[in-house]
């Protein structure tokens, strides 16, 4: 087992998340507005695929040495039950589904002369003898049977968990919002499964330059996405909530610096900034060749440098404007009248102002997420971004991007990333509104 | 008939499945004052609105007939009906200082109404609105004309929102609570303005209140709304003789009467609490490029005065005249320039900041507006119990539990209150809450900020009652900050009159409001509006 940098925040992230879960859930004030959201639709479904979307993400936090092989490469647990995906490579680009390679080439024939033509492919669809015409029955029938078998894989284990809850069982699907859910996870399930069984036998979305599995690298790219978003904030939201809050509360000379700091650190075109870290990391990480000896340990560090440095300078946006709803929050009555009961001022705001700023910090975070995930893909197009090396949908929008002008057009790459990115961004902020509503005590009050 | 100008017949407006306003029916005369009363939410604004199609788009209206004139409102179409808006029926809201626009000279926001209506050349237009501004008593009309919102005054605005709905010559203006952001005074005089055009133009005019004391003075027909339903409708000298049903019975008795003060006993022998004396409060007026201190704006200019144990003392001005800044500055939530504040024989001004904190626990303060003293986000139980855990940070949680249900029965509020949010209740039990809040650190000084001035009468009158019992349990003296001086004679024990900055007359409350000495206070007594 080998632990990366990323790997031990994420898992210190996990742990904490659980902890706050279960320390929220047993509070009794948090009962109704956590039973709001466990009766919305769109609140659960959407939390659903953010499961999802993490569970993968999760299983490629997990990495290791591999145990065969030339290179023992540090691999993660993803990429173990992905093997073949990850290794039958093609030689360049291949459409989905296809099983002919999508540039021609001079083809040896079996009666000894040469063709200038589309050759097979060494992986994708291999296994037909003359795809023109079995090719679309087979991916259809190869489709059905992993839906199938994804499917009396969700009826085993919900059969399981039905046996297993006797008499409770009745809870398990009362209440539209629960059947929904259940009906998504098993669409997701079987879908999934579905995929994997495709994948076994097709480049479901096709091949890159390099001949590497479309589906392979939106999937892995997850992981880039999630440490991007999350990590990122992690390093934001403190500063920003503390700074922001302290310099409306306290006005002042407070105010003054802390002004200052962001109104300076604004002014720093924020490019240039994260192009002077990413390159002093990387110059660090050449004088000191012995502690970074692998390819994935480097990316790795360069991945952490980027959020470190997305984080220090995209907190002023955030600050500014809890700034000012404190500065309008302190002139209200309840503080005053808090401060008359003689309540500290660090508990006025603990408990007055930090729970009526929460709306805004969660909107933000939320915009902020699907705009670092953005932000992630300019970065690589000038190459301060992530790593080459590593997979993000960033790179796979930056590569894609070479090939928009070539006619006929290589689409897959783009498309996947898109899917893959709108997926989540829209997961996570149909999720945040409905966190924000419940906890909102006039909107939960209002059935909608 | 042609003497009607307005006739509604079986107006129903409904939000969902809620009605707001029940199948009303009513008329309004040429050139006669209506009066439509009410408490708040009982639906007389959405009656105004729903006659000038204003409503929001989510309510539901359903009325057989309402006719201007012949017209039938709500066969016209939308693109016709502008030349009604303004030109026939004009509209003057409650708050001058949101509706007027701020970059736009107030010349030009009349100008803007004249120009829909007319044909006018440019120079027919300035003409037109100089005479408006003249009709409206603005003086110096003609330098008044370029100025923007922010340069008048608040009586002034209003006047200028006057003159917009006047630009069109309707035969209708509805004034929608028009003076309740005024103070007496102003309202005295906007009242009077009203009254005035009114007879030389010979428009009807539509007054929606809330205050039937002013209504009195100004209506010649009344009608009184309550949820959604007109109740009672007579002329007003036969309704405030024999008011016919017991809502409008009710209304009238929940007046707070100035004559209340009048025997009341005062010994003036108890203890002093609180001593104030010299007490001044000054924001420093900054100019310049290093901000220096040019000037100060003396909000509370040298006051003295005393509070004894288990009285009332009622401190009485108009908005801006300091009494908010003194009642904030005496426990320190705004700093003081200068002075001594003797409580409880510890002079405050010379303590320390922590056991300030803590003496400051003694004195509490209710205030204003009940929507914005409560953290949202907080439960109820929870927001009484912070006083307890400041003063009593050893309690445990079911201690704490205890004493917030024997306060929440002390302010005759349900026990199951406790785990509800603010906004689940009306403005007359938050203010109630807040009112448990303060008495949960036991404190023997309560400041009341207008308690008051947010509620509509029948509640205003119970939270007095409230107050008045709790004074007599347990011996608390108040400090009730007021601009309302009917409210003063129900809950004073003694009175001081405050004007800019300065307290210009103190005394026993039946002195003050019977024989008041002092010009200023014999000026604010003749503007408040009375039953005649």
């Amino acid at each position: 087992m080998v632990i990366l940098c990323t790997d031990a925040l994420i898992y210190i992230l996990v742990l904490v998340s659980i902890v706050a879960g279960v320390s929220i859930a047993r509070k009794p004030n948090f009962k109704r507005p956590l039973k709001k959201i466990s009766a919305s639709k769109t609140g659960m479904i959407s939390l659903l695929f953010l499961l999802f979307f993490i569970f993968i993400g999760l299983l490629d936090s997990i990495h290791f040495k591999e145990t065969e092989g030339r290179t023992r490469e540090i691999i993660s647990l993803l990429d173990y039950w992905a093997k073949p995906l990850r290794t039958q490579n093609e030689k360049t680009y291949s459409g989905p589904f296809s099983a002919y390679l999508y540039s021609k080439e001079m083809i040896a024939k079996v009666d000894g002369g040469t063709q200038w033509s589309y050759p097979r492919l060494k992986f994708g669809g291999s296994h037909l003898k003359t795809p023109e015409t079995e090719a679309l029955s087979d991916v259809l029938t190869k489709a059905a049977t992993g839906f199938g078998k994804g499917a009396g894989l969700f009826m085993l284990f919900f059969v399981l968990l039905w046996s297993y809850l006797h008499d409770r069982h009745k809870y398990l699907l009362k209440g539209d919002t629960a059947k929904a859910v259940w009906a998504v996870v098993f669409l997701l399930l079987s879908t999934s499964y579905m995929l994997l069984y495709l994948s076994g036998y097709y480049h479901v979305l096709g091949t890159d330059k390099v001949g590497e599995d479309v589906f392979y690298q939106a999937i892995k790219s997850i992981r880039t996405g999630l440490v991007i978003g999350s990590l990122t904030t992690l390093i934001m939201l403190p500063l920003a909530i503390v700074f922001g809050i302290m310099a409306g509360f306290f006005r002042g000379w407070v105010d003054d610096v802390i002004q200052y700091i962001y109104t300076t650190l604004n002014s720093i075109p924020s490019v240039l900034l994260i192009a002077a870290s990413i390159l002093m990391v990387q110059v660090y990480m050449s004088n000191h060749a012995e502690d970074f000896n692998s390819l994935i340990v480097r990316s790795d560090m360069r991945l952490l440098f980027l959020c470190l440095i997305l984080g220090v300078t995209s907190w002023t946006g955030l600050c500014r404007m809890l700034r000012a709803e404190t500065l309008k929050l302190r002139e209200m009555e309840y503080v005053q009248a808090a401060q008359a009961l003689g309540v500290k001022q660090s508990t006025i705001l603990i408990r007055h102002i930090l729970p009526n700023v929460m709306h805004i910090v969660l909107i933000s975070v939320v915009l902020d997420f699907s705009s670092l995930v953005l932000a992630e893909a300019v970065l690589s197009y000038i190459n301060i971004g992530v790593d080459p090396t590593t997979y993000s949908w960033g790179n796979m929008i930056n590569g894609a991007r070479l090939e928009m002008a070539r006619d006929p057009v290589v689409w897959w790459s783009l498309l996947a990333s898109f899917v893959f990115m709108f997926s989540l961004v829209l997961a996570a902020n149909l999720f945040a509104d409905t966190v924000r509503n419940a906890f909102d005590p006039r909107r939960a009050e209002q059935g909608e | 008939m042609e003497n009607k100008l307005l006739q509604v017949k079986g107006l129903t407006v409904s939000f969902k499945i809620e009605k707001v306003v029940d199948n009303i029916s009513f008329d309004i005369n040429k050139g006669e004052t209506f009066a439509l009363v009410g408490e708040s939410g009982s639906g007389k604004s959405i009656t105004a609105l729903s006659v000038l199609r204003l409503l929001p788009t989510n309510a539901k209206v359903s009325a057989s007939e309402i006719k201007l004139n012949s017209d039938d409102l709500f066969s016209i179409a939308e693109n016709d009906f502008c030349k009604i808006r303004g030109k026939r029926i004009g509209l003057i809201f409650q708050d001058p200082m949101s509706s007027l626009n701020p970059v736009m000279t107030i010349g030009e926001q009349i100008a803007e109404v004249i120009q829909v209506h007319f044909s006018y050349s440019k120079t027919e237009i300035d003409q037109a609105v100089f005479e408006l501004l003249q009709q409206v008593e603005i003086p110096q009309a003609e330098r008044r004309i370029n100025e923007y919102p922010h340069q008048l005054s608040g009586g002034q605005r209003q006047r200028v929102m006057i003159a917009i709905a006047l630009a069109a010559k309707p035969d209708l203006l509805i004034a929608d609570e028009p003076t309740t952001a005024l103070d007496v005074t102003i309202q005295a005089q906007i009242l009077q303005l009203l009254k005035t055009i009114q007879q030389k133009t010979g428009m009807a005019l539509w007054l929606i209140s809330h205050d039937l004391a002013l209504v009195s003075n100004m209506a010649d027909r009344i009608a009184v709304m309550q949820k959604g339903k007109i109740v009672e409708s007579n002329n007003t000298d036969q309704f405030f003789k024999q008011p016919q049903h017991p809502y409008s019975v009710k209304l009238l008795a929940a007046l707070p009467s100035m004559d209340s003060c009048i025997n009341k006993v005062v010994d003036n022998k108890g203890d002093i609490l609180l001593q104030v004396e010299g007490f001044k409060v000054y924001y420093p007026i900054r100019k310049g490029f290093f901000k220096r201190v040019v000037d100060h704006v003396r909000a509370v200019d040298g006051v003295d005065f005393q509070l004894q144990q288990g009285k009332t003392l009622a401190l009485v001005g108009e908005s801006g005249c300091g009494k908010t800044t003194l009642g904030k500055a005496l426990i320190n939530l705004i700093p003081h320039t200068a002075g001594t504040v003797l409580f409880d024989h510890v002079d405050l001004t010379t303590l320390d900041r922590e056991s300030l904190r803590n003496k400051r626990a003694e004195i509490q303060i209710i205030f204003q507006d009940p929507f914005s003293s409560m953290n949202p986000r907080m439960l109820i139980g929870e927001i009484i119990e912070e006083g307890i855990k400041a003063l009593h940070p050893h309690f445990g949680s079911a201690d704490r539990q205890q004493r917030v249900a024997k306060l929440l029965d002390q302010v005759e509020l349900p026990q199951s209150s406790a785990m509800r949010y603010p906004h689940e209740f009306s403005g007359g039990q938050r203010q109630r809450i807040c009112i448990a809040r303060a008495l949960a650190v036991e404190p023997k000084l309560i400041i009341c900020d207008e308690p008051t001035s947010a509620l509509d009468v029948s509640v205003q009158s119970q939270i007095i009652d409230l107050l008045k019992k709790l004074q007599k349990d347990k011996g608390i003296s108040y400090l009730f900050i007021t601009h309302d001086l009917a409210v003063v004679a129900e809950i004073a024990d003694q009175v001081a009159v405050m004007n800019l900055g300065k307290i210009v007359e103190q005394g026993d409350v039946e002195q003050i409001l019977k024989k008041p000495k002092h010009a200023y206070t014999r000026k604010l007594l003749g503007a408040v509006p009375m039953i005649a």
